[in-house]
């Protein structure tokens, strides 16, 4: 292992992404934004949902922004790189095992994805205004967005190398939007208790995992047990790690 | 001093179709075939390098010369540790280039076929990175990258973003990118490709300044010319296997009387060919095809009017001559009856 060569990756991805700050912040921010000032604010002021409503939410639309820009972070450079301009080659060509470049690429992904999270927090107070309940536990707080950074990144990793650039908007539509709908960001995993067959369906989706854990963490609404889902987590981020480590190997080398 | 280059009876067989553009490097689809025909789905298969051995000296500048697709990317990408060997072993210094990547890639600066520049960068923050991925300190970044930029005539442009450059800029970033690190090996995978005349000559002066300091040079083109002024020593490579090598003057020694007469007629019969082979200075005759005719022989011109005296006897009319005097091309001609161009 060659730190120096690992920093100076993670350097090169910090400087770009400091660039790109602007339009970062506006691409993580505007959504989340937009959720909780509708369903958190409009819907909730006007009577057509609870107040209590605004706890659940909050947790969701964070696990949202947070899987949304680690997948972002990470897959779509990666997209781009493996493209016929193969830009990711003079980092190929880096005196570093070629794998420890996607370790880096996850490393990157995570700060981006707990950037975004944490962000979403105060960002969503101010829109949705008085009436968040919060009911903080600290470590389990950080091992779940740990997991959830993680998660997101190395999910990342999996699809870049997996979906060329023509399939991107495929990718946006077949697999992240039914992620979203399903994935327990806008409602409590148990609140499905009427669609018993979907209840179950929907454990395959990490997403859901992210949203009960971080309502579980930093709420009280109701929600799966945490230690259920930081395993689910963790079994979760090792498969996909594997996967993804594999399949970069597979991209970049012939 | 200096690093050397081995390759052992290297092999590189591509089972699924390489993402053609995507690979950066060519390769070959000679010798493609399907495997096992019993089986219901056709196998892909193609063979870009088919055993070659090889031995580049320390401080050398050896050219791999080959027409399109001949596996001389695959072979540069194999020595890179960007290209998986099917079979065989190469060798940076004491590195198996597979088997011991990371310093193997110590060793190596590496321009590719096509400018890969990260596009998230200026041009001289790619040089800046570059370094930093190779553990050079600081200030050794800025001095060497000042020097570099300096060098390729890139400084004013040097805080531009790199994709919006032109394409000899970026080739010209390219290069001075792959020398950042000051490597001990330098390969240039087709390096004057799409260069005017005077970047050209420009990249020839860096490559021999380069090689002075006593790095080793590989590179791989299809002009001969190229070839010929700035290579030690030549491989010729088609279909993935190397046909001949030698410096350029051993090359163009091998060659049968050294000319080679490219001739036409109206017809061809075997008796013209006889005849042809009779005229003085003539060492070898070809026919190629119904019209056409190689001539090789120790002059060019003076065999022309009995040429036209011998054809005229057969009642042949001569419409085309080209003359070429001893060269890498005529050798390319000479062992595979095909143009390089071709």
């Amino acid at each position: 292992m060659n730190w120096k060569t690992f920093y100076a990756l993670l350097a090169r991805d910090g400087h770009v992404a400091r660039r790109n700050l602007l339009a970062m912040l506006l691409q993580n921010l505007l959504q989340p934004l937009l959720l909780t000032f509708v369903f958190g604010r409009i819907l909730t002021s006007s009577g057509m949902m609870q107040a209590g409503y605004k706890s659940v939410l909050l947790p969701g639309v964070m696990a949202i922004s947070m899987v949304l820009s680690g997948v972002q972070a990470v897959a779509m450079p990666l997209i781009t790189e493996f493209q016929f301009t193969r830009e990711i080659e003079d980092r190929l060509l880096a005196p570093i095992e070629i794998g420890w470049l996607a370790v880096e690429k996850i490393a990157a992904g995570m700060v981006q994805a707990l950037v975004a999270g944490l962000v979403v927090i105060p960002a969503a107070w101010l829109t949705m205004g008085s009436g968040v309940h919060l009911s903080f536990h600290p470590l389990e707080f950080a091992v779940v967005c740990l997991l959830v950074a993680l998660f997101s990144s190395a999910g990342g990793l999996a699809l870049g190398c997996s979906v060329g650039q023509t399939q991107i908007g495929l990718m946006f539509s077949l697999v992240l939007a039914p992620m979203m709908m399903f994935g327990c960001a806008y409602y409590p995993w148990s609140f499905l208790h009427n669609f018993p067959v979907l209840q179950y369906a929907v454990l395959v989706n990490p997403l859901v995992y992210a949203s009960e854990g971080l309502r579980g963490t930093l709420t009280d609404a109701p929600h799966i047990n945490t230690f259920v889902v930081i395993g689910a987590l963790v079994a979760i981020n090792a498969l996909l790690l594997v996967v993804g480590l594999k399949k970069f190997h597979q991209k970049a080398v012939n | 001093m200096g690093i050397g280059i081995r390759i052992d009876n290297l092999r590189k067989v591509y089972d699924t179709p390489p993402p053609s553009a995507a690979r950066g490097g060519g390769f070959s689809f000679t010798g493609q075939r399907a495997a096992g025909s019993k089986e219901k789905k056709k196998k892909f298969e193609v063979v870009a390098i088919d055993g070659i051995s090889l031995t580049m000296g320390a401080g050398e500048v050896f050219g791999l010369l080959g027409p399109n697709g001949a596996g001389k990317s695959t072979t540069i990408g194999v020595l890179t540790t960007r290209i998986r060997p099917t079979s065989g072993r190469a060798f940076i210094g004491d590195y198996d280039v597979w088997q011991e990547q990371v310093k193997a890639k110590r060793l190596i600066g590496v321009v590719p076929q096509r400018p890969n520049l990260d596009f998230a960068l200026t041009a001289r923050e790619v040089l800046l990175f570059h370094g930093a991925y190779f553990g050079q300190s600081a200030r050794e970044r800025e001095r060497r990258s000042g020097e570099l930029l300096e060098k390729f005539h890139l400084s004013e442009r040097a805080d531009d973003m790199v994709r919006n450059f032109s394409g000899g800029m970026m080739q010209r970033i390219s290069i001075a990118r792959a020398m950042m690190h000051d490597p001990e090996v330098l390969f240039l995978d087709e390096p004057s490709a799409g260069l005017d005349p005077q970047t050209r000559l420009m990249l020839w002066e860096i490559v021999r300044g380069y090689n002075q300091q006593g790095k080793t040079i590989v590179l791989t083109t299809h002009y001969m010319d190229e070839a010929d002024t700035l290579c030690d020593r030549v491989a010729i490579i088609d279909h993935g296997r190397i046909i001949s090598q030698g410096t350029p003057t051993e090359l163009k020694a091998s060659i049968p009387g050294g000319y080679l007469l490219r001739l036409r007629f109206s017809q061809a019969p075997e008796a013209l060919v006889a005849e042809l082979r009779k005229l003085p200075g003539v060492t070898e005759v070809r026919s190629t095809g119904e019209t056409g005719v190689d001539v090789y022989a120790d002059r060019g011109g003076p065999l022309i009017a009995p040429i036209v005296n011998a054809a005229q006897a057969l009642d042949a009319e001569l419409h085309d001559v080209h003359i070429a005097e001893p060269s890498l091309e005529t050798l390319f001609l000479h062992h595979t009856g095909r143009s390089l161009r071709d």
